[in-house]
C-alpha cells in the first residue's frame, strides 16, 4: 500500500504535475477512507450550510445538532431512552428470528405448509403493515407488548419468506450428495440445509431488523411515548430542534451500525467462503 | 482394434466377466412425456472401469442416478452384489459432476462427511480422511475451504470424499467437465492409477470420446431419445504403457474412430 | 400444491384463511375480528362515501408525486454512481445507509419543515422509495458486461449511441425490479406519513375509525390497500417478466 504511494508521489515529482483531479484521484484511490472522510464532509457540510443559512428555523447546523447530542449523552437522557427502545427491539427481532426462520424452515420442507401459509406472509411482506400498529393498543395498551407486538409485525414477514426461499433455493447437489452417503433427514436438515440456507436467511434477518426499526419508531411516535420516539416528539413540542434531529440522526446511526455489525458478524464466524485471505 | 490385441494387465485382480458387481435389468425413466431410458440392461464386472457415452440427452446420468439410488426407476431393477436397490447405500459412492463440496466446511470435513453422517468417531474420520486427501495429492491442504482452491483440486476432494466411505462402487458423473484440459489429462492418468490401485468397480459417465477410450475398460454406447444401449466396446489397450504411448497407440486411435463413426449421426 | 389429482394455485390458501377469519368473526370472540362478510359489507359502502373517495384522490396523489420523483431522482443517480466512480464513492456511503435506515423517525423531521399536509407525505414516498431505486440501477449499469460494450464499440458505437443503446437496455431489468421494490417500499411509506401527519387523506381515516372503534370499516380500508398493494407488485411483476426474456439471454 505505502510502496504504490510513494511510486505516485515519485512519478509526479518527475514528471510535469499532470493535473490536481487526476493526482488527487490517485490518492483517493490508495487510500479507500479518504472517499469516506469526503463523503462525510460533504453531506456535514451541506448540512451545516443550510442550517446557518437557514433554509428553515427549525433546521438547525450541524454542530448544534452535534452539541445537543453530547447534551442528551451526558445529561443520560439518551442512554435511558435507547434503554427503552432497546428492549421491545431486541425481544420483537428475537421472538420473529426464532419463529420466522423455524416457520421459513418448516414451509421450505413440506410443500402443505407452504401451501397454507407462504401467500399470508407474501400478502403481509408486501402490505402496508404500518396501518395495523394503531391497533395493537387496543389489545395490549401501550406498554412493551404493544411495541414489541409492532415491531413483530414489521419483521416477521420478511424474515418468514426470506428463511422459506433460502430453503427452497438450497443446492440440490449438496442434498443429493448427503443422501447419497445416506444422510438421514434430519442430517439433511442440519447439516446441509441450514447451513447452505444460511446466507439468505442471515439477509432476512438484516431486512427484519431494519423493519423492526421502523416498526420500534412507529409505535414509539404513534402509540406509546416512550424512548427515542418520545425525546423526538418532545424536543420537537418545545421547539428544541437542535435535540430533536440529534435524537433522529442517533437512530439512523444507531440502526446502520447494528446492521454493519451483524453483516460483519457473519462473514467473520459463519462464512469462511466469503472471508478474505 | 484387433491390431493392437494386448490383453489389459491387471495381475492381483482375477476378474470374470461373470461375476457382475451391479446388474442393471430392464430398467425404464420418464419424466413427463419425455422417455429418458428404454429397457436398459448392463452388468458391470467387479474391479473394472465401465463408462456411459453418448450425446447429451441418452440418459447417461439418469442411469447412474438411478444405480446410485437417487432418483427411481419407473420400472426395472437394479442388483448391487446380488442384493436389489431402493435407495442410496454404503456399497455406492457417487462423484458429482460440479463437486457437491460444502463451502462452509475444511478439504478435511467434506472428506470425511460421508463418515460424519455414518457417525464414525473424529479421530477415526481423521485418520481415513487423511490417507484419502494425501492419496489424491492434496496432502497440506486439509485446512483449506473449496473456495481457495482450483476446480481440478475440489474434484481431488470430491474424489477422496467418495473414496473415505470404502465403497464397492463408484459412480463418477462427469467428474472432469468442470476442470481445464490440462488437469483433465491429468486427472485421467490419475483416476488410471487408483483403479489399479483401489481394486473398486467404477462406473463412469462423460461426453468425452477420448476421455472414455483413455480410461475404459468398457464403453456402453447410449442413443439418445430415448436412451437405449446402441454398442458395448471393450477397447484393447495396453494399460501398461505410459500415458503418452496409450494415446498414440493405434487401438486407442481407432476406437476413438469407431465410436465417432457410431455417434456421427447424433450430432447435427 | 396437488390435491385428488388437481393441482391447486398457492393463493387460493387465502380462501382458507378468510373462512378461518369468518369462524372467529363470528364465534364473537373479541371485538377486534368482526366477521370477514360484513368487513367485505362495510368496504362496499365505504367506497361509496365521499369522504373515502377525497382520501383516495389524495393518497393517489401524493403516491403518485413521491413515486415519479424517486424515480426522476432515483435512476439518474444510480445510473450515475454506476458509470462515475466518484459519484459512487461519494454517495454510496449514504444511499447503503438510508436504504435500511428506521425511516419513520425522519417523519416527525419533515413534518416541522414541511407542515403538517400532503408535502410531508409526498417526501416520506420519496425517502422510502428512491435508495433501493438508486442502488438497482447503479447494480444494472455496473454489471453490463464487458463483451457487450466491446461489441458496440468494435462495431463504432460510442459516447451517446453506446449509453442508451446497450448499457440502458441492458440494465433495463435491474432498474425494473428497483422500481418494482420502490413501488411496494412506497405504498409503505404513504401509509406511515399518512398515519404520522393524522390529519389527511386514509391517515385521517385511520385515526377516525381507530377512535370511535369501527372495526369493520378499519379493516375494510386495511384490505383495500393490502390489495392495492399487492395488485400493484404484481402488475409490475408481469411486467417484469416481459423484459425479462431477454435478460436471461445476457
Amino acid at each position: 500500500m505505502t510502496s504504490s504511494v510513494k511510486l505516485g508521489n515519485a512519478t509526479g515529482a518527475h514528471e510535469a504535475p499532470v493535473n490536481v483531479g487526476q493526482a488527487l484521484s490517485r490518492m483517493f484511490d490508495s487510500k479507500p477512507f479518504l472517499w469516506t472522510i469526503a463523503s462525510l464532509t460533504l453531506l456535514f457540510g451541506a448540512w451545516e450550510i443550510a442550517g446557518l443559512i437557514p433554509i428553515s428555523i427549525a433546521f438547525p447546523t450541524f454542530s448544534s445538532t452535534l452539541v445537543a447530542f453530547a447534551q442528551m449523552v451526558v445529561d443520560g437522557s439518551m442512554v435511558y431512552a435507547y434503554f427503552l427502545t432497546l428492549q421491545p427491539l431486541l425481544l420483537g427481532v428475537a421472538v420473529s428470528a426464532a419463529l420466522g426462520i423455524s416457520l421459513g424452515i418448516f414451509m421450505g420442507l413440506s410443500r402443505k405448509a407452504e401451501w397454507l401459509i407462504a401467500p399470508v406472509f407474501i400478502v403481509l411482506q408486501a402490505a402496508p403493515m404500518a396501518a395495523l400498529v394503531p391497533l395493537v393498543t387496543f389489545v395490549y395498551g401501550i406498554g412493551l407488548t404493544a411495541k414489541t407486538l409492532a415491531v413483530i409485525m414489521l419483521a416477521l414477514p420478511v424474515i418468514v419468506l426470506n428463511s422459506y426461499k433460502a430453503v427452497r433455493h438450497v443446492n440440490p447437489s449438496l442434498v443429493d450428495m448427503c443422501r447419497s452417503f445416506q444422510g438421514t433427514r434430519l442430517q439433511q436438515i442440519v447439516k446441509i440445509i441450514i447451513p447452505d440456507a444460511s446466507p439468505v436467511m442471515f439477509a432476512g434477518l438484516r431486512l427484519g431488523i431494519a423493519a423492526g426499526f421502523i416498526g420500534v419508531m412507529l409505535a414509539e411516535l404513534l402509540i406509546t411515548p416512550t424512548g427515542v420516539g418520545d425525546l423526538i416528539t418532545y424536543h420537537r413540542s418545545v421547539a428544541n430542534y437542535a435535540h430533536m434531529y440529534a435524537a433522529v440522526a442517533s437512530i439512523i446511526v444507531v440502526s446502520t451500525v447494528s446492521l454493519a455489525g451483524l453483516q460483519s458478524f457473519e462473514a467473520r464466524f459463519l462464512r469462511p467462503e466469503k472471508r478474505k485471505r | 482394434m484387433q491390431l493392437s490385441a494386448i490383453p489389459a494387465v491387471q495381475p492381483s485382480a482375477p476378474v470374470t466377466s461373470n461375476d457382475p458387481v451391479v446388474q442393471v435389468r430392464s430398467i425404464c425413466k420418464t419424466y413427463g412425456d419425455i422417455e429418458a431410458l428404454r429397457n436398459i440392461d448392463l452388468e458391470f464386472s467387479r474391479g473394472k472401469l465401465t463408462t456411459l457415452l453418448g450425446p447429451s440427452g441418452c440418459g447417461k446420468t439418469t442411469l447412474l442416478k438411478i444405480i446410485a439410488g437417487l432418483v427411481p426407476a419407473n420400472s426395472g431393477e437394479i442388483r448391487v452384489n446380488g442384493r436389489a436397490v431402493t435407495g442410496p447405500g454404503p456399497e455406492r459412492a457417487f462423484v458429482f459432476q460440479d463437486f457437491a463440496l460444502m463451502p462452509w466446511a475444511t478439504v478435511m470435513r467434506n472428506v470425511a462427511f460421508g463418515l460424519e453422517l455414518r457417525g464414525v468417531n473424529a479421530a477415526e474420520r481423521k485418520r481415513v480422511a487423511t490417507r484419502y486427501i494425501e492419496e489424491v495429492g492434496l496432502a497440506g491442504f486439509e485446512e483449506k475451504y473449496p473456495h481457495e482452491l482450483s476446480g481440478g483440486m475440489r474434484q481431488r476432494v470430491g474424489i477422496a470424499r467418495a473414496f473415505a466411505v470404502n465403497a464397492d462402487v463408484l459412480l463418477l458423473d462427469e467428474p472432469f467437465s468442470a476442470v481445464d484440459e490440462q488437469n483433465r489429462r491429468k486427472f485421467q492418468e490419475d483416476l488410471l492409477r487408483l483403479v489399479d490401485l483401489e481394486k473398486k468397480t467404477f462406473i463412469f459417465v462423460t461426453h468425452s470420446i477420448e476421455e472414455a477410450v483413455y480410461v475404459s475398460d468398457r464403453i456402453v454406447l447410449l442413443s439418445p431419445r430415448p436412451g437405449r444401449i446402441s454398442q458395448v466396446i471393450d477397447p484393447k489397450i495396453d494399460r501398461s504403457a505410459s500415458p503418452d504411448d496409450i494415446r498414440r497407440d493405434p487401438g486407442y486411435l481407432d476406437t476413438v474412430e469407431e465410436i465417432w463413426d457410431g455417434l456421427r449421426h447424433y450430432v447435427d | 400444491m396437488n390435491i385428488f389429482g388437481y393441482r391447486i394455485p398457492m393463493m387460493a390458501s387465502l380462501l382458507v384463511w378468510a373462512v378461518l377469519w369468518e369462524i372467529v368473526g363470528r364465534l364473537d370472540l373479541i371485538f377486534l375480528i368482526p366477521p370477514m362478510t360484513s368487513i367485505i359489507e362495510t368496504g362496499v359502502h365505504l367506497v361509496q362515501t365521499s369522504s373515502w373517495q377525497k382520501a383516495s384522490i389524495i393518497t393517489l396523489r401524493s403516491f403518485g408525486i413521491g413515486m415519479s420523483l424517486a424515480i426522476g431522482v432515483g435512476v439518474p443517480l444510480g445510473i450515475l454512481m454506476g458509470r462515475f466512480k466518484a459519484v459512487d464513492n461519494i454517495m454510496g456511503l449514504w444511499v447503503n445507509m438510508f436504504v435500511s435506515a428506521p425511516l419513520s423517525a425522519l417523519v416527525p423531521v419533515l413534518m416541522i419543515l414541511f407542515g403538517l399536509g400532503e408535502t410531508t407525505v409526498v417526501v416520506t414516498v420519496f425517502l422510502f422509495a428512491v435508495w433501493i431505486i438508486v442502488l438497482d440501477a447503479r447494480a444494472g449499469v455496473m454489471q453490463v458486461p464487458t463483451s457487450l460494450l466491446e461489441m458496440g464499440r468494435s462495431y463504432g458505437a460510442n459516447g451517446w449511441v453506446l449509453f442508451t443503446k446497450i448499457i440502458l437496455l441492458s440494465a433495463l431489468p435491474e432498474i425494473l425490479a428497483g422500481i418494482r421494490i420502490g413501488l411496494i417500499r412506497g405504498v409503505k411509506g404513504v401509509v406511515i406519513g399518512q398515519i404520522l401527519v393524522s390529519i389527511i387523506g386514509y391517515g385521517e381515516l385511520f385515526e377516525l375509525f381507530s377512535r370511535s372503534f369501527e372495526m369493520e370499516s378499519f379493516w375494510a380500508l386495511t384490505l383495500i390497500l393490502f390489495v392495492v398493494a399487492m395488485l400493484l407488485s404484481a402488475f409490475v411483476e408481469t411486467f417484469e417478466k416481459r423484459i425479462e426474456y431477454y435478460a436471461g439471454a445476457r
